[in-house]
């Protein structure tokens, strides 16, 4: 496995992509508040929930352009994980980014993640989601 | 019109020639209605409407009128919708009476009441909305300085201006007298004493309000009247009224021989119609007055018709409003071609008088014949209540209720209808009786809202088909209980019972994760002593939410303030900083575009000039947008989240701490400059506002709360726009509470007069305390008043009469609040740990969000518009002075190049 830092230039790097990029340690998130992180120069927000598992969606409130929802309030609805935007409320399903209230919202990019020894890995490309 | 030519073309079919003309003649509760319900039925636009009114004001809740001297201005008392006055097809002359009517010719003449020329007005059809002037009988004396009647705002203003002024000249209360005992003599009687002044109800007949209640029920109540301090003399004719050596009115004479000095007196005899123009103009009136009507409120002239008060009708004025609307609405469908008839008046009255509960309906007197009467009369306790039904005793016919009208609601509109269940059910007080009300039958047909006309069955459709979930979006869409308000209790009643048939959730959880409302959750939390999110969702959660449930964006913010409205840890500790707005989380206002402003507080608008220099550099270092706020501070926008502890470092160094624009909790004291400078000032309101404002900083609550404190009766700082306004008198301060700006604007109602500045920081204390221990999630304090036990006079109950035994618990946990506040910005700047969140990105924490964009707008900058950045207008956020102190710690990971 290779871990490759990301500085806020990479995105141009040359070269061999790596699939993942180590982003930061677990313990430098706090369990159910997010942290936006840098990926690749795309704005990601990453949560750590209760049970140590990290979810990646995009930073950027489709409602609003803001880059923002990682500081949203993290909860639950029924079993899914959920972040509401911070500006208007609308509530994203952390583990699909699929808009659950409204109904009809539009779906948050995600990200796989992984954490190994401690530390959070991203994948470098989106994984799914319609545009942003 | 030929002013609005575009908008009457937009709003209506009719071309401008087409269009009838009505002239309605007075403008009084029932013109308003008249034009309101033509103005909502003739889409087409065929009418046009001039109404001329004496008074010089619209139309306004004269019904309410005594509520003037409760606080409530004149404004206050506004009826309905003020765009009905900007119509294009309705004008309204105001101070121009009618002086003539030519019936032939078809026009009225109108006097400007300035020296201008009269004018005559031709019209298709007329309506006569005149109403009644006050009676004054001819004794002696009542052209005297100091005798009013009771029937306008400008005689209601005179009044208040009269005692005031006597209250000033005499080193002594005001003695006032108030003759003829009926429903408006009484009310007169407690706004005299609402003004502080001593009155007596002097009643000529055997007891008071006799055209309402019989002798028992009089008697009851002229117990309950003098409870308020009224004394009442009954049997007593008034012979003449004496001047004082001033000239001004100075005693009352009796025929027993009686005296009574005075220093005012109101003459509430009763009333006369406002007939003149029908006998000017050789059209009938009654045999005590009044235009004689047909069932469709049409006179003998097919053109000239009467409503409201003015109007005789079968035989009789009827001196109530709802009638009166009643009218208007028949008037209206007349005009548009319906054959509408009035369907007979509900005479049912309830004494508007704090504290004194009285009401009558229906056949009051018994007179139908083989009725029976049910009495319960307890005067001990000083209750008279009274029902008459058919002989057989089960059809309703009318009621007396004095000292306790709880069964008003529910029974007038059951009158001519069989009881469901026991009558005397309904003769004691709910609940002691142990018979139930069976106020769930109500038939669809019957009246709830006699005001507006509204059948239990609209109310109950309200729900059913209109979706409204609750009393307040049901009133709006019903007008049930938008007048007097008597009938709110059924409404409620009927709301909640609709609810739930409809399986509709009436319950007040708060979301998923908790069935408790936040009253009930802070009373748990208060017990339990619980003190993290996990062990309260544990304890108090929904049981049936799923393994795995972690709360939501509704209920943690509520668990955050409850916690800190019961220890007042700080915001961001521990756990409780995940349960935080982004706002609270770090302490600053989110805007649009994903930065944050910032308020340092500055106590009761006060700020050095130092302290405003510190403030310019604050914000010319980091390119902050300033705004000054309507709270008297200063507000400073786009600030990054990574600037806002560098922001602080140099606020908190210039003396500033948080002003808690973020929080659900105390905002500011707005304040007048007072008796310090203010040549008006009668105390030093600056002052008290910046005591009140370092008490209660830091304060969470429900829902964001402000206050104002004015130096005088001038109320500069808008006080009464406040949750809690404060008005500085000669003798200490009146407090007002419940106001508030905003989406339903209010205005502050009065809690207490004249209190000291002790009493009245303890008077503040509890009501916030209260306030703060049963609000709802976002209730502000006048919808909170409005829904506590026993409403305002409920709330004046516990935290001045402590009749809930609470009010040392409310001080107590106010005098913690003050012991250990301190200023959240400082704690949080000597934290390492609680920086950490200001990193704008984990893994490179003081970069600059890539995505802002600014462009400059009356010499500062603003976020760009999608189109300004599409067209390359734009700029990237200005970047940190470079000479700022690093505060928050670089990644963990060590970049590898
Ligand atoms: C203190 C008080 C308390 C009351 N409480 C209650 C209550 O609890 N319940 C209830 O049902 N009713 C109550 N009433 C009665 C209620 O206010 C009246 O029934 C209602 O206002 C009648 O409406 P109206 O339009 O017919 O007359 P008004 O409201 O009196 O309006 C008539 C208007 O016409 C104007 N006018 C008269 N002549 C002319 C002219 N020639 N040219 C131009 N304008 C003219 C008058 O100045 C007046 O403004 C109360 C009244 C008072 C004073």
């Amino acid at each position: 496995m290779s871990i490759e830092a990301d500085p806020v230039t990479a995105q141009d790097a040359s070269g061999p992509v790596s699939p993942w990029i180590a982003v930061c340690q677990l313990q430098d998130l706090v369990p159910e508040r997010g942290a936006a992180a840098l990926v690749r120069g795309e704005q990601v927000a990453l949560f750590r929930l209760v049970d140590d598992t990290v979810r990646a969606v995009q930073h950027q409130d489709p409602f609003t352009g803001a880059h923002v929802l990682a500081r949203g309030i993290v909860g639950t609805r029924g079993t899914t994980p959920t972040v509401a935007s911070p500006l208007h409320k609308q509530v994203f399903d952390l583990r699909t980014g699929g808009c659950l209230d409204p109904a009809d919202g539009p779906t948050l990019r995600t990200w796989d993640v992984r954490v190994e020894e401690g530390v959070v890995l991203v994948s470098a490309a989106p994984e799914s989601g319609g545009p942003s | 019109m030929s002013e609005h030519p575009t908008q009457a073309e937009s709003t209506t079919t009719t071309p401008d020639d087409a269009r009838r003309h009505l002239v309605v003649v007075g403008g009084g509760m029932v013109a308003q209605r008249l034009v309101e319900a033509l103005r909502d039925r003739d889409g087409a636009g065929t009418w046009r409407i001039s109404v001329f009114a004496e008074e010089p004001r619209p139309p306004y809740d004269r019904v309410a009128l005594t509520s003037y001297f409760s606080g409530r201005d004149a404004e206050d008392l506004a009826l309905g919708d003020p765009a009905l006055w900007e119509d294009p097809l309705v004008t309204l002359h105001r101070g121009v009476a009618v002086t003539g009517l030519d019936r032939e010719a078809r026009t009225v003449t109108t006097s400007t009441g300035r020296a201008g020329a009269d004018r005559t007005i031709p019209y298709d059809e007329l309506v006569l909305a005149t109403g009644s002037g006050a009676f004054v009988p001819p004794i002696p004396g009542t052209d005297l300085p100091g005798v009013f009647v009771y029937r306008t705002v400008d005689d209601v203003a005179a009044l208040r201006g009269w005692v005031e002024e006597q209250g000033r000249r005499w080193n002594r209360p005001v003695r006032g007298a108030v003759i003829g005992g009926g429903l408006l003599g009484l009310e007169a009687a407690g706004a005299m004493q609402a003004l502080g002044a001593q009155s007596t109800v002097v009643q000529f007949g055997t007891h008071l309000m006799s055209a309402q209640v019989d002798l028992g029920g009089g008697e009851a109540l002229r117990r309950l009247i003098n409870q308020l301090g009224v004394a009442v003399r009954v049997s007593t004719a008034t012979t003449r009224l004496r001047p004082n050596r001033r000239g001004t009115v100075g005693g009352l004479e009796f025929a027993d021989g009686g005296r009574l000095d005075v220093d005012v007196v109101v003459v509430a005899t009763g009333i006369t119609p406002r007939d003149e123009l029908a006998r000017t103009s050789g059209l009938a009136v009654g045999a005590r007055g009044g235009v004689v009507v047909d069932e469709s409120c049409r006179t003998a002239d097919p053109h000239v018709w009467a409503v409201g008060e003015v109007a005789c009708i079968g035989g009789s004025c009827i001196g109530l409003v709802a009638p009166g609307y009643a009218m208007a609405e028949v008037v209206a469908d007349r005009l548009l071609g319906g054959q509408a008839v009035f369907p007979g008046a509900d005479t049912a009255t309830k004494l508007k008088l704090a504290g004194v509960d009285v009401a009558s309906f229906g056949d009051a007197f018994a007179q139908t014949p083989g009725a029976l009467e049910l009495v319960h009369s307890d005067p001990v306790a000083g209750v008279y209540t009274k029902l008459v039904l058919s002989d057989d005793a089960r059809t309703l016919l009318g009621g007396v209720l004095v000292g306790d009208a709880s069964a008003y609601a529910t029974l007038r509109p059951m009158l001519g209808r069989e009881l469901s269940g026991d009558p005397s059910a309904y003769l004691l007080p709910e609940g002691v009786s142990g018979l139930s009300r069976g106020d769930g039958d109500l038939p669809d047909d019957a009246t709830v809202c006699s005001c507006n006309n509204v059948s239990a069955g609209t109310v109950r459709g309200a729900v059913t088909e209109h979706g409204c979930t609750d009393v307040a979006s049901a009133k709006v869409c019903t007008r049930a209980g938008t007048s007097c308000g008597s009938c709110l209790p059924l409404v409620k009643k009927l709301v909640g019972a609709e609810l739930a048939k409809a399986g509709l959730d009436v319950s007040t959880a708060l979301c998923e994760h908790f069935a408790l409302s936040r009253r009930q959750l802070f009373d748990a939390v208060r017990i339990t002593g619980l003190r993290t999110f996990s062990d309260v969702l544990g304890r108090h959660g929904h049981d049936q939410a799923p393994v795995g449930s972690r709360g939501c964006d509704i209920c943690k913010p509520v668990v955050a303030s409850i916690l800190s409205s019961l220890d007042d840890g700080h915001v961001l500790d521990g756990e409780r900083a995940t349960l935080q707005d982004t706002n609270d989380h770090v302490m600053a206002n989110l805007q649009k575009d994903g930065t944050y402003s910032v308020v340092p507080r500055m106590p009761g608008g006060e700020v050095t000039p130092e302290g405003l220099i510190a403030v310019g550099q604050v914000a010319k270092d980091f390119d902050l947008y300033t705004k000054i706020t309507g709270g008297q501070r200063v507000d400073m926008f786009g600030a990054r989240l990574e600037q806002l502890p560098l922001i602080w470092r140099r606020l908190v160094d210039a003396g500033f701490e948080s002003g808690h624009a973020y929080g659900k909790s105390l905002r500011t004291v707005k304040s007048c400059v007072g008796s310090t400078w203010c040549r008006f000032g009668v105390q030093d309101s600056t002052s008290l506002a910046v005591a009140l404002e370092l008490r209660y900083r830091g304060l969470r609550a429900p829902h964001k709360f402000k206050l104002g404190v004015s130096g005088c009766a001038r109320e500069c700082a808008e006080a009464r726009a406040k949750d809690v306004g404060i008005i500085a008198t000669d003798q200490g301060w009146n407090v007002y509470v419940g106001g508030n700006g905003g989406f339903t604007p209010r205005h502050a109602q009065l809690l207490a007069e004249d209190l000291d500045t002790e009493t009245l920081v303890r008077t503040v204390d509890r009501f916030l305390m209260y306030y703060i221990r049963t609000g709802d999630r976002l209730q502000r304090t006048a919808p909170w008043i409005e829904e506590v036990e026993g409403g305002l006079g409920g709330v004046r109950e516990v935290i001045m009469e402590d009749s809930l035994g609470i009010a040392a618990e409310l001080d107590a946990a106010m005098a913690a609040h003050v012991d250990r506040y301190e200023d959240e910005w400082r704690a949080t700047l000597d934290d390492p740990e609680k920086l950490q969140r200001f990193a704008s990105f984990v893994n490179a924490p003081t970069e600059p969000d890539p995505s802002l964009a600014y462009v400059t707008e009356r010499g500062q900058r603003r976020p760009a518009t999608a189109e300004e950045r599409a067209a390359g207008l734009a700029v990237a956020s200005s970047p940190t002075p470079a000479d700022e102190p690093m505060l928050v710690a670089g990644p963990t990971l060590e970049v590898r190049a």
